[in-house]
């Protein structure tokens, strides 16, 4: 048995290397919602030159400024551009296209995608109602079986812990790469959140069955047992998950791969606070009750 | 149930989904056999499927659009009403139009009554959806101007005066069919008209409308405009009429295909619409699945190098999970999004887990001196209750993801339902896979090596 709990200050404070960041680039930046969340449109275009030599995206700007409303005109590809503007719908974008055509060159739509503003608002609703039924059925499910609030409320503060540092790094992306959240990356969020549950109650499970089979043990020396016990099995579930997830974030289709990488982020994160957050944390917690019931001297 | 009939069991499993899963059509030994498609019936009910995957919009390109129905002129208990036979009336005509295999499902959020639909393929995907806003309204209205007994509308003088038309209550309700037929008279020969066939009731308003309107105008109006105004030269009792506007052949086509579909009851405007071209499509499924049959490999290998014995056997359970989650896939049948294959592959790394869970709990069992019989009843007994409370979060996530309930204020979204869809699927199967498939061919296959 390795005495892990003898260094649950180092894991607090590595935990705080990645939160305090984490919670400055989210209250100083925020996240940058993608179309999903604000309305407003998109249109991906190949435009294969006729009129022109070469298409630059002050083109495809000038032209498009005169059919809708203009956010910005974004290179992706050669002859590939990413037009934004406020909401406009199919008969615009066939004008849009065909004026193209007439002074430029010949368009291929790839994507297409409108938005009203209200929708928007609405998905941000919709998602946090999600989030917060989700983490309270999972408060809920794990006090029940473990019978102990603070099983519960430590598990919930690791599942914190990974969100946190998912929405830190998503807005450090947001903030210097113009990487977007949307409605996939609510996704991830929440598949993290059950992850991270799942790898803490694994903890968990063996604490619980330790402290019947060991009751004249400290509790410090029964968590470190089990986090002994199940790191080897964490470690190697989480390489599988990892595995997988590396393999399509590096080989996968493009739409998929700021979903995965959140998936990754998580997978990682959501390791590492089931034994090095939630673990000590409980430890923590019963320190705390026992310096508050003995009398002071 | 006894060890070995559980083993032949899992067997007959494997059978039955390897069967589901062949491609229709397969050469072996230089054979070429044909997987028949599925057709059951039992009494009245009858069960059938094709055994395809079918791919979502992101996956083989289309049209996802989100409709508003403009209810302020219908009473709120009417709404609901109006919004079904919408969504009828769309789908007949989408289906008219030859798009196959779209959806379309109602939505209801507070005070919006929404339609989403998916249109898959892109062939005329520009016009399905001109097609569908359109209302259809169509309507026969005469002129009741107070002049109008006086007027000779024969000559040209007559078109510089005022009509009024107002409606003779013959509407489009009363249409049999339209069809599109070519002009057989005047300076319009050959060009493409729409031929009206009315109910024998509107045969009947038809011929009192004509009678009533001898030498004077009857005016068609689509939508509350003016698409032609013949005048009458005889009482028409056939029951058939042309609406000759000066068409084009595609729009005589569309006119039709709405007329016959029926009108709209409501207005109706497109909030959100999202094209995704096949090309996109197609390219990320190639990359996903490659990346995911090499992550595979990776993670059987791993399984292989650290387990040795045991890995193989839960490289075979994997295998057999991948088949059943396939089959159910196919059964049910789920539309397979790029997010539902994340899902899937997620999945993957959670039928695993069950697997690492217990193994490890073997080996602790193993150390502890305990004869291999013993150590792995023990070790399947012990991980249970960790793979039951973990896996029992992901699906409580899942059901929050997928709202199987439909409430209105949790997320409606076909992406993010598609993947918890696979996810829970994944996790349900994994759980019978990861502990009865790999517990039954460890008794079969480790046992008795170790008994004999």
């Amino acid at each position: 048995m390795i005495n892990f709990m003898k260094y649950k200050r180092l894991y607090f404070l590595i935990s705080l290397l990645f939160l305090l960041p984490s919670a400055y680039f989210l209250s100083r930046f925020g996240l940058k919602p993608s179309l999903d969340f604000t309305g407003g449109a998109l249109l991906e275009l190949h435009v294969e030159p006729t009129h022109v030599q070469d298409i630059t995206p002050a083109h495809i700007t000038e032209i498009a400024r005169q059919v809708v409303k203009l956010n910005s005109v974004q290179q992706t590809d050669t002859n590939t551009f990413l037009i934004r503007a406020q909401e406009f719908d199919q008969e615009h974008n066939q004008i849009l296209q065909k004026e193209l055509k007439t002074f430029i060159g010949d368009p291929t739509e790839i994507h297409f995608a409108t938005i009203g503003p209200t929708l928007g608002k609405e998905l941000i609703r919709k998602t946090l109602t999600g989030i917060i039924l989700a983490a309270g059925f999972i408060l809920l499910y794990v006090s029940f079986r473990f019978k102990d609030k603070k099983y519960g409320v430590c598990a919930i503060l690791a599942m914190l812990h990974d969100s946190l540092i998912l929405l830190g790094v998503f807005s450090f992306l947001g903030q210097y790469r113009g990487i977007e959240v949307d409605a996939l990356f609510v996704t991830a969020l929440l598949t993290i959140l059950s992850f991270s549950v799942h790898d803490t109650i694994v903890v968990y499970d063996r604490i619980r069955e330790s402290l019947k089979q060991h009751p004249q043990l400290s509790f410090t020396s029964i968590v470190n047992q089990a986090v002994t016990q199940t790191l080897g099995r964490s470690v190697n579930n989480s390489l599988t998950i990892i595995f997988m997830l590396l393999s399509l974030y590096l080989l996968g289709g493009t739409t998929i791969k700021w979903f995965i990488f959140a998936l990754l982020i998580g997978t990682i994160s959501g390791t590492y606070s089931s034994t090095f957050t939630a673990a000590p944390l409980l430890v923590l917690w019963e320190n705390l009750k026992a310096r508050k019931t003995k009398p002071n001297p | 149930m006894s060890s070995l009939r559980r083993f032949w069991l899992i067997v007959l499993l494997f059978l039955i989904t390897l069967f589901l899963n062949l491609p229709s059509e397969f050469t072996l030994f230089k054979k070429t056999f044909h997987r028949p498609p599925i057709d059951l019936r039992l009494g009245s009910s009858r069960f059938q499927r094709d055994l395809k995957l079918k791919k979502g919009l992101d996956l083989q390109g289309g049209a996802h659009l989100v409709l508003e129905a403009d209810m302020q002129n219908i009473q709120s208990s009417d709404r609901l009403d109006a919004l079904e036979s919408a969504q009828q009336v769309i789908s007949r005509r989408v289906d008219l139009y030859g798009v196959t295999e779209s959806v379309i499902q109602t939505a209801i959020f507070q005070d919006s009554y929404r339609l989403i639909v998916e249109l898959p393929g892109l062939e005329g995907i520009d016009k399905a959806i001109e097609l569908i806003g359109q209302t259809a309204q169509l309507d026969f209205r005469h002129d009741t101007a107070p002049d109008a007994g006086q007027v000779d509308y024969a000559s040209p003088s007559a078109f510089l005066r005022t009509f009024s038309f107002t409606s003779t209550g013959l509407t489009g309700k009363d249409l049999k069919k339209a069809s599109v037929d070519f002009s057989q008279s005047g300076q319009t020969t050959g060009q493409p008209v729409v031929a009206l066939e009315f109910t024998p009731e509107g045969s009947q308003k038809f011929a009192d409308i004509t009678q009533k309107n001898l030498s004077r105008p009857v005016a068609i109006f689509l939508d509350d405009q003016l698409i032609t105004a013949p005048i009458v030269n005889e009482p028409i009792t056939s029951g058939q009429a042309v609406i000759s506007g000066g068409f084009t052949s595609e729009a005589a086509t569309q006119l039709t295909i709405q007329l016959n579909a029926g009108a709209l009851p409501v207005p109706i405007k497109i909030i959100e619409q999202k094209n995704i071209s096949a090309t996109l499509g197609a390219d990320s499924v190639i990359k996903s699945i490659k990346a995911g049959l090499i992550g595979l490999t990776l993670v059987m290998l791993f399984m292989l190098l650290y387990y040795g014995k045991n890995g193989l056997i839960a490289n075979i359970a994997l295998f057999i999970y991948g088949l059943i989650t396939l089959s159910v896939y196919k059964l049910i049948p789920i539309t397979l999004t790029l997010p539902g294959i994340a899902g899937f592959i997620l999945s993957v790394g959670m039928a695993v887990d069950s697997n690492i869970l217990i193994f490890e709990r073997l080996k602790e069992e193993l150390r502890a001196d305990r004869p291999f019989s013993i150590a792995l009843e023990l070790g399947f007994g012990r991980a249970w209750d960790s793979i039951k409370d973990a896996n029992v979060a992901t699906i409580i996530t899942a059901l929050v993801l997928i709202n199987p309930l439909n409430w209105n204020f949790l997320n409606t979204s076909g992406m993010v339902r598609g993947f918890a869809l696979t996810l829970f699927i994944g996790v349900i199967i994994s759980l019978f896979t990861g502990v009865f498939v790999t517990r039954t061919l460890m008794r079969f296959f480790l046992l008795r090596r170790h008994q004999s």
